[in-house]
């Protein structure tokens, strides 16, 4: 075979697979089907086994050039072509383009005497000469088991079979083998005695009305894999295995900080936010404002420019975004300009897997940056805890590994909520859980905000109260009365208290102002009395001054004139001698 | 009786010896039933691998008939008489 790969001298190096291109089953088997050998796919009824075939022959040709041959037992080529048309895969198409070749195997017993020996050396010319006019690298075989209705002589069929399993490996073909799945074994006719290499298991049940599709590797020789089982779902593109819970916890993380979309919330994270890629859990109880709190958090990645996608289970678009206006977080221009996608729908319209790979897939194809499932618990209510438990941890796996901002809300009931939701495994999933409640007291609901967890990221430890205004949230400064902390109408009772002290105080202040001003002006009164007393005394002392010198000029003009009587005497002694 | 010609084609793969007795047993009973009446073609699949899909053959060796119809097939080495005769609807002729 050209393809035969020479690794098996080298026997340390890997197990050389096929990659089936099958969502998430590569990443389940670890790089795809063992290739050149044949592959076990049993299940019930209406499991997708055929689609599954066919799927790995279209991707093979598709994805990665390798022609294809589907030997069906039970249907024609007219009619696999019809069922997975829808699909998209064009079988018509990839058969004039030699790529693939359809062999539709007819067993009719009526049509059939057996008579002496034979054996199934017709089926082995068929299939070769199916493989060799494409170059098939890949064989389906749907379902092989139709040949123990053919023919009578089993014992013969058995080593016929395993012949020609022997046969495809030497060949050097990718097989896949559907076959039905039988009571307590894997498969009717037991093929899995023969198909040693790699069986995959394929199951469908109903639980709660709900069908969940899961697949299981039950064995794969030389390999590991996943052995979990995997949801699966068939969606319009195909099959789409589900394989996250086998994701390492290796993703990046950012050491950037974005808001929450309430200010003062952000400032109850020591950082000022949320890390860039964290996951966040709102919880509440009902009417409590998460979808609100939601809605602020796509708001504020909108204002940034990032693409957001908002998924509600309760409400459609169109109420959302009325309701979200009257609270003044205005959302319409976002989705008008395509950066906020809002897709509502019912949960219980499907099955979880099938929400999950549709999350997955618009996920996918929108590319957004920041997701808000609103809300989560809603989820809840079409399957068991177990597998809400397996999906969510998928989900926020899912995300975190993307990179993308995600915030959930969850309804919870009162008192035994936490613990719920705890069950529910989310809370040890997510990053942030911050925690929205009722903080009913005398009379009246308010509500209160708390951080529970934080991831790498102080937090405030307060219980704060919130208000929804029409300019969104807002959360009120804490006040702390005797009691503790203290809320509503007690808050106002607490303020207008407050208000009355400080009205006393101003009055009291202002009584001391003007006692104050009484003492200044009487001190003042006082001054100006002092200083009139003052003047008085003053002047009085003048005038003795005045009287004084007068009396003094007097007595020297009287002194002169005695003197100029007596003009004898020189008038320096006769100042002196009249000492 | 019949009076259209029957054409018998026989499927075999290669000279194997299922394949040498069930033709061997094949002529011995046209021309002990058929005589004159029969178109017997033998298609050894390993040369004309491409037949194998239009008569839907699985197990060999093939007895395929064609005409008349319906088509009937019988497999194996074609042994037994009796089943052969009856799968092809061979009125038995001097047989006893």
């Amino acid at each position: 075979m050209p393809d035969q790969p020479s690794s098996s001298s080298t026997p340390l190096s890997q197990l050389p697979k096929a990659l089936t291109g099958i969502e998430g089953l590569d990443e389940i088997t670890e790089g795809g089907l063992p290739l050149g050998r044949p592959t076990l796919v049993c299940g019930s009824a209406g499991c997708g086994k055929t689609l599954l075939g066919i799927e790995f022959l279209v991707r093979g040709i598709l994805d990665y050039d390798e022609p294809g041959v589907l030997m069906a037992f039970e249907e024609t080529a007219a009619e696999l072509a019809a069922n997975v048309a829808s699909l998209g895969f064009d079988l018509p198409q990839l058969q004039a383009d030699k790529k693939l070749r359809l062999d539709h195997v007819h067993i009719d017993r009526s049509e059939i005497d057996e008579t002496g020996e034979y054996d199934l050396e017709g089926l082995f010319i068929r299939l070769g000469y199916a493989i060799d006019s494409i170059g098939a690298k890949r064989v389906v075989l749907d379902t092989i088991e139709s040949l123990f209705s053919g023919f009578s002589n089993e014992a013969l069929l058995r080593s016929e079979i395993r012949r020609l399993f022997r046969w495809l490996k030497d060949k050097g073909v990718t097989t896949v083998i559907t076959a039905e799945r039988g009571e307590g074994t894997l498969t009717r006719q037991g093929l899995e005695e023969y198909v040693s290499d790699c069986v995959i298991l394929l199951d469908n049940r109903v639980i709660d009305q709900v069908t969940t599709r899961r697949l299981r590797i039950v064995k794969y020789r030389g390999s590991t894999h996943g052995t979990n089982e995997y949801p699966y779902i068939i969606t319009e593109d195909g099959i789409s295995v589900l394989p996250v819970t086998s994701l390492k916890l290796e993703h990046k993380v950012s050491d950037e900080v974005i808001s929450t979309g309430v200010a003062d919330l952000d400032a109850m994270f020591r950082r000022g936010g949320l890390y860039q890629g964290s996951s966040t859990l709102i919880t509440g109880t009902a009417g409590t404002a998460k979808t609100t709190l939601g809605a602020a958090f796509a708001l504020a990645a909108c204002q940034r420019g990032e693409r957001t996608m908002l998924f509600a289970f309760e409400e459609s678009p169109a109420q959302l975004l009325r309701n979200m206006a009257t609270v003044g977080l205005d959302l319409v221009p976002f989705v008008d300009s395509g950066l906020l996608r809002i897709e509502a729908s019912r949960p219980t319209l499907n099955g979880l897997e099938r929400h999950l790979v549709t999350i997955h897939r618009l996920i996918g194809q929108f590319k957004p940056h920041t997701v808000i499932i609103d809300p989560i618990s809603n989820l809840i209510s079409v399957g068991s805890i177990s597998e809400v438990q397996s999906m969510l941890t998928r989900l926020v796996d899912f995300l975190k590994v993307q990179g993308i901002n995600a915030l959930f809300t969850a309804l919870i009931s009162g008192g035994r909520g936490q613990q719920e939701i705890a069950q529910e495994g989310i809370s040890s999933l997510v990053d942030t859980w911050i925690h929205v409640r009722d903080l009913e007291g005398v009379g009246e609901r308010n509500r209160g905000i708390s951080i529970l967890k934080a991831r790498g990221m102080g937090h405030s430890n307060q219980v704060r109260e919130f208000v929804v205004t029409e300019q969104g949230i807002r959360l009120l400064d804490v006040l702390v009365g005797p009691g503790g902390i203290i809320t509503g109408a007690s808050r106002l009772t607490q303020h207008i208290q407050e208000q009355a002290q400080q009205i006393a105080a101003g009055q009291e202040a202002e009584r001391r102002d003007r006692e104050l001003e009484r003492k200044r002006r009487v001190l003042e009164a006082t001054i100006a009395n002092l200083r009139t007393e003052f003047e008085t005394v003053e002047e009085e002392l003048r005038l003795v001054n005045s009287a004084e010198q007068q009396r003094q000029q007097t007595l020297t003009e009287d002194r002169r004139q005695l003197g100029q009587n007596f003009s004898a005497r020189p008038p320096d002694s006769a100042n002196g001698s009249g000492a | 009786m019949d009076e259209e010609t029957w054409e018998l084609r026989l499927y075999v793969a290669g000279q194997t010896t299922k394949s040498m007795l069930a033709l061997a047993n094949l002529k011995s009973y046209c021309e002990r039933h058929l005589k004159g009446r029969y178109q017997l073609e033998v298609i050894d699949l390993l040369v004309n691998p491409q037949l194998a899909e239009g008569d839907q053959i699985l197990a060999i060796p093939t007895l395929v008939r064609k005409v008349p119809s319906p088509i009937r097939k019988i497999i194996g080495d074609l042994s037994n008489q009796e089943r052969v005769l009856v799968g092809l609807d061979i009125r038995a002729i001097g047989h006893s």
